[in-house]
């Protein structure tokens, strides 16, 4: 196993996952012994606190802090399991690096689940996973088998007391299932439409039961931390954020692909190790973290990638897989595509989501064929200002989208604009359409 | 034609597996699919009265999730990406391209029941833009162009 690249170092080049002997034989189930032996589930949950592992999936919000929310034994009410889920949901435009994971070295998921359950007090782990990535859906069902019949996963795991199990729950589409409270709602067998909060699921989730949900690639560094301590995982990031990152590049690169780095690394770093920007290799803007951050240009490229730098660029780390526009792509087309899979993909509940998406992708779409009026842009303008980030909807979907349209405004309000007086996409004029 | 032994029995077990009834009805619905192409009235109602829910239940949840299909589809479902990275790798004219080739826009199934196109969020295949899954199994394709489309779609596109 690679030091740096702990997450995706033992990962095949051709996705094949190992058998649970191959993966014992890399050191596999190490950590899990050494939790479950020798540590409380305080001290893993402390373990990783100290580590400073922040959320994977999108939020960035301490792990750690999420944990300490469910109740310990005799402190939940009433009978009946705890659960934790993995969120396996990948759909956000722009994100491939929880299917390495869960295709590649699904046993590495599944030990950081055990100890996740055991630090939270959870009976039951289900894996939740698109419809899309079968492979990922068959590896991680095989691997869970061997596990269990290995007892790992079952009653009283290692002698330790601790019985859990585990289970691959696959979805059958639909975007907003990767919400935390609307995947509870899929597991209970409804639409995926989210939840009110408070309460939180760590006080009533699935079934109505203490429930934790944590992304993919954050549940696979659990094991990593508790096996190797928190300040070797510390050691990992160049930035106070912990570990390393399981980045993607795409959209406008040479060699499109995920790259496992230090936590902090550079965008211009990680654009250059995926073969530099392609088309007219010149970077015109990237969004650092899939569909919903804000867009960041050429003089941002070199702070480090983590939750906290991002934000104050005035963007989201998010999924920490970035989308690479070179100078003949155009923003507004990038959004416009954006605009019109966020508005499909709402669930319908609120008002201003399910009746300004589609209102908003159409001017979208009016803009690139020429016929925006320049009022449009004022519209555009307000529904960022009424429905961005912590704006006045049920949920983030809407807010998420109003980042690369607020942001695109805000940076590209020329280019908006130009369209309007131009009456077409000036990038697809000059560059052709293949470009744009 | 009701729903076979071998997967009325796979319903009734799925629902003592997990949290009952309610908690069962994707997956069976998912596993219907997988045997039948698609979901009939026929076999939805069959599971309700297998689950013990409502038809309405059921077909609520059937016409919430995207993959599951309450129409006939062809015999290869092509599902083509639109996500960011695939439209900067030219998702659109490969979109274009299989639409003129087979005569058919998004929801659509050609006449010979052999395919149905359906646009898709991305569908985590961005280091393989522009990409597509294809078939039962959702065998991951790309980079696809206009001019290597018929390798996905097979001889008998023609």
């Amino acid at each position: 196993m690679s030091a740096e690249q702990p997450l995706t170092g033992r990962a095949r080049p051709d996705r094949r996952p190992h058998t649970l002997k191959e993966w014992r034989k890399l050191g596999g189930y190490d950590a899990v012994e050494r939790g479950l032996k020798t540590m409380t589930p305080e001290e893993v949950l402390d373990t990783v606190a100290a580590a400073n592992l922040n959320g994977r999936g999108g939020a960035g919000f301490p792990a750690a802090t999420k944990w300490r929310f469910m109740p310990k034994p005799g402190e939940a009410p009433g009978d009946g399991p705890s659960y934790f889920i993995v969120n396996g949901d990948e759909m956000e435009p722009g994100a491939f690096k929880d299917r390495i994971l869960l295709e590649a070295v699904p046993h590495q998921l599944i030990e950081g689940a055990i100890l996740a359950a055991y630090a939270t007090h959870a009976s039951e782990i289900i894996v939740l996973i698109r419809d899309a990535y079968r492979d990922a859906i068959a590896n991680m069902t095989r691997a869970i088998a061997e596990a269990e019949k290995a007892g790992y996963l079952g009653k009283n795991v290692l002698g330790s007391g601790f019985d859990v199990k585990m289970w691959v729950h696959p979805s059958a589409g639909r975007y907003i299932v990767g919400e935390e409270t609307a995947l509870i709602e899929a597991l209970e067998g409804k639409r995926a439409v989210p939840r009110k909060r408070p309460p939180f699921p760590a006080q009533s989730g699935l079934w109505g039961r203490p429930t934790t949900v944590n992304n993919v690639e954050t549940v696979s560094c659990v094991s990593h931390i508790v096996g190797n301590g928190a300040q070797w995982f510390r050691a990992l990031s160049k930035t106070e954020e912990g570990g390393t990152k399981v980045f993607g590049v795409s959209g406008r690169v040479n060699k499109p692909q995920i790259i496992e780095a230090p936590m902090g690394t550079t965008a211009a770093e990680l654009i250059e190790r995926a073969g530099g920007v392609s088309g007219t290799g010149v970077l015109r803007c990237f969004q650092p973290g899939g569909g919903a951050s804000g867009f960041l240009e050429p003089a941002e490229a070199d702070i480090p990638l983590d939750f906290a730098h991002v934000a104050k660029a005035g963007s989201m780390f998010g999924t920490g897989t970035m989308i690479v526009l070179d100078e003949s792509a155009c923003p507004v087309g990038v959004i416009a595509r954006h605009m019109a899979f966020y508005a499909r993909e709402s669930c319908g509940w609120c008002t201003p989501c399910r009746d300004g998406l589609p209102w908003v992708a159409e001017i979208m779409a009016r803009l690139e064929r020429g016929e925006g009026r320049m009022e449009d842009l004022e519209v555009l303008r307000d529904t960022v200002e009424i429905a961005g980030p912590r704006g006045r909807t049920f949920c983030d979907l809407m807010g998420g989208a109003m980042s690369p349209l607020g942001t695109g405004l805000a940076r590209f309000g020329d280019l908006f604009e130009a369209h309007v007086r131009e009456g077409c996409c000036p990038i697809a004029r000059d560059y052709g359409r293949a470009a744009a | 034609m009701s729903l076979s032994k071998h997967l009325r029995s796979a319903i009734t077990e799925e629902m003592d597996h997990h949290g009952g009834p309610r908690a069962a009805m994707l997956e069976s619905l998912r596993m219907i699919q997988q045997e039948h192409g698609w979901v009939s009235d026929e076999h939805l109602e069959e599971a309700a009265t297998l689950l013990g829910v409502t038809t309405a239940e059921i077909e609520d949840v059937a016409t919430f999730y995207s993959l599951i299909f309450r129409q006939p589809v062809g015999e290869k479902v092509i599902l083509l990406c639109d996500g960011a990275s695939c439209y900067l790798n030219g998702a659109e004219d490969v979109r274009d391209a299989v639409m003129k080739r087979l005569g058919i826009g998004f929801g659509q199934t050609t006449p010979d029941g052999k395919y149905t196109l359906i646009n898709i969020c991305c569908v985590g295949g961005c280091d393989h833009a522009p990409a597509g899954v294809i078939g039962r199994n959702r065998k991951l394709v790309g980079p696809l162009t206009p001019e290597t489309i018929d390798e996905i779609l097979g001889e008998d596109a023609k």
